[in-house]
């Protein structure tokens, strides 16, 4: 008996999904599906660890990265793939190199943005600079102001990607270099705040550029119980973000962290730790009509 | 039946409009272990070899030879390997410091937690300067008045580690008190300002020795911590560091 009352419900579940096919096919679009992968605090590891490691044995790898991401790629051709930052620093190969061999091999892979991290800056604004003929892709940050420095003009403080008609908006904020870097290393950078930033960037991709989807790449750190700005306050204390990708902390989370925005809306923030041992991925389904933030968004883990 | 699926076309209609209305981006995220199941990409690591075999050739060159292993955990105030590193700072920093500024180096300061790796007994290569200095620290000379030093003395005091130092002795009794501490066989003088040795990283706060902070002159010698320890070992055949009485403890 209790059988037959499930097969009746399970019947009348899928005729619900079907109803749910038919519905998005002669009504409105099909749910579009847009996934994010993302890196960050790689730190120069481009070869896997050893088998010996007692921490990490054979994780990470550039070369293994490269082909789980174009896996995804096949799977769902409108994806983006970011990093939030220290892309330098951390193995001999950044030493010997200084950081050609990275930006080499993001741009084989295909990046399509990442953010600055403080580490960035261990050869010097001028090492940096000296790298960036190497990337094929754009450097987004939003609260550096380099206008006295030599990477004036070779930064964004955002870029608007358009994926399957989706319109997203990506723009990065990084951590505070006094004190973290040399100030001989940074120059006249100037740190901007965050949070301020941030309002602007998201103010103006949701209301001018109109964007669907609002991710910002981070390199401020998780989480910090003192003053200073972490992806929780900046989550908490802005509005229409929909993803933050974090960075600087090595933070490894069993599950992206979800918070509620200053318009009480969830903002989900996701790292994976550091050392390119994990990928992060992120798969956004985008319902009905365009305007996505806010009505009704549903977090699904 | 029939007639259920003539109603579909409705509830279709109001379903879609509500979808409409209350448009919803679903999320899901999550982390992909990028491990042994995944096989490395052939051409990316073409593309890496000719970086990694130019890279361990010449990390993997033997630089010098050590008789025996010198690793952190040796009992005492002082280990074989920090005074390895703290001598290492002395011999190759002082030199550029008379040179610029005519003045000697008169003790040398590091921090036990940045010994990052022991010192297997064997030929010694530039991979091994590298695990024993990761960090792109560099050199800097601190001109320290004798009450700041008096403090980087109360700080061994508390600190109870066998912090490397190389041109002072210091002799603690059993509770970790300084009984004495010398520079060239002379007590140190809260009158006199001394010229210190140390990383730019510990200067700036690191470990807390906050005695590094603001001290009477700053001298940054632009010479990188490892780059002097790969200097040294060019320079010597065998390395001859072993604990010894320059930090110790009744």
């Amino acid at each position: 008996m209790k059988r037959r009352n499930f097969i009746q419900q399970t019947s009348a579940a899928s005729a619900f999904v079907g109803l749910g096919g038919l519905s998005s096919l002669s009504f409105s679009e099909a749910p579009r599906h847009i996934t994010i992968l993302h890196t960050n605090d790689v730190h120069s590891h481009i070869e896997a660890f050893g088998p010996d490691h007692h921490r990490n044995p054979n994780m990470g790898g550039v070369a293994k990265r490269a082909v789980l991401i174009e896996k995804i790629r096949k799977e769902n051709p409108n994806t983006l793939l970011l990093d939030a930052g220290d892309i330098f620093q951390g193995t001999p190969y950044f030493n010997f190199y200084g950081g050609e061999l990275e930006f080499k091999l993001m741009s084989k892979l295909k990046y399509d943005a990442s953010t600055l991290g403080n580490h960035d800056f261990d050869n010097g604004i001028d090492g940096l600079f000296a790298q960036l003929p190497h990337a094929d892709f754009d450097f987004l940050i939003s609260n550096y102001d380099f206008s006295n420095t030599i990477m004036d003009g070779h930064t964004k403080p955002y870029k608007i990607f358009t994926k399957n008609g989706v319109r997203i908006g990506v723009f990065g904020v990084g951590i505070e270099l006094k004190g973290l870097v040399n100030d001989k290393l940074y120059k006249e950078t100037k740190y901007l705040d965050p949070i301020e930033m941030a309002t602007d960037m998201s103010n103006t991709l949701k209301k001018e550029e109109n964007c669907d989807l609002i991710i910002c790449l981070s390199h401020l750190g998780y989480k910090y119980d003192s003053e200073k700005v972490d992806d929780h306050k900046l989550a908490s204390k802005t509005e229409n973000i929909d993803l933050i990708i974090g960075g600087h902390t090595h933070t490894f989370l069993d599950e992206p962290t979800i918070v509620k925005n200053k318009a009480d809306k969830n903002v989900m923030i996701n790292q994976v730790g550091c050392y390119g041992l994990y990928l992060g991925r992120v798969d956004f389904y985008l319902n009905g009509s365009k305007s996505v933030a806010g009505n009704g968004k549903s977090v699904e883990i | 039946m029939k007639k259920v699926i003539k109603q579909i076309p409705l509830i279709f209609c109001f379903l879609s409009l509500i979808s409409c209305k209350n448009s919803q981006t679903k999320l899901e995220g999550k982390e992909i272990p990028i491990d042994n199941t995944i096989t490395a990409d052939p051409e990316i690591e073409e593309f890496i070899a000719p970086f990694k075999e130019h890279l361990n050739k010449t990390l993997d060159s033997t630089l010098a030879y050590n008789p025996g292993v010198l690793s952190k955990g040796e009992k005492g105030m002082n280990t074989g390997i920090g005074n390895l590193m703290a001598d290492i700072v002395m011999e190759q920093a002082n030199p550029v410091f008379k040179s610029r500024t005519g003045n000697s180096i008169d003790f040398v300061l590091l921090n036990y937690g940045g010994i990052r790796a022991e010192l297997n007994k064997g030929p010694i290569t530039t991979r091994d300067a590298y695990n024993m200095m990761p960090f792109e620290n560099h050199i800097v000379v601190t001109e320290l008045s004798g009450e700041k030093v008096m403090k980087l003395l109360s700080y061994l005091e508390k600190g109870k580690s066998a912090h490397p130092v190389s041109g002072i002795n210091i002799k603690m009794n059993k509770d970790f008190k300084v009984i004495s501490a010398s520079v060239n066989g002379k007590s140190i003088d809260p009158d006199q300002n001394y010229f210190v040795a140390t990383s730019d990283y510990l200067q700036q706060g690191g470990d807390s020795m906050y005695f590094f902070s603001d001290p009477v002159n700053l001298y940054n010698i632009n010479y990188k911590l490892r780059n002097a320890i790969i200097d040294y070992f060019h320079k010597i055949d065998t390395i001859k560091a072993k604990q010894d009485d320059r930090f110790i403890k009744e």
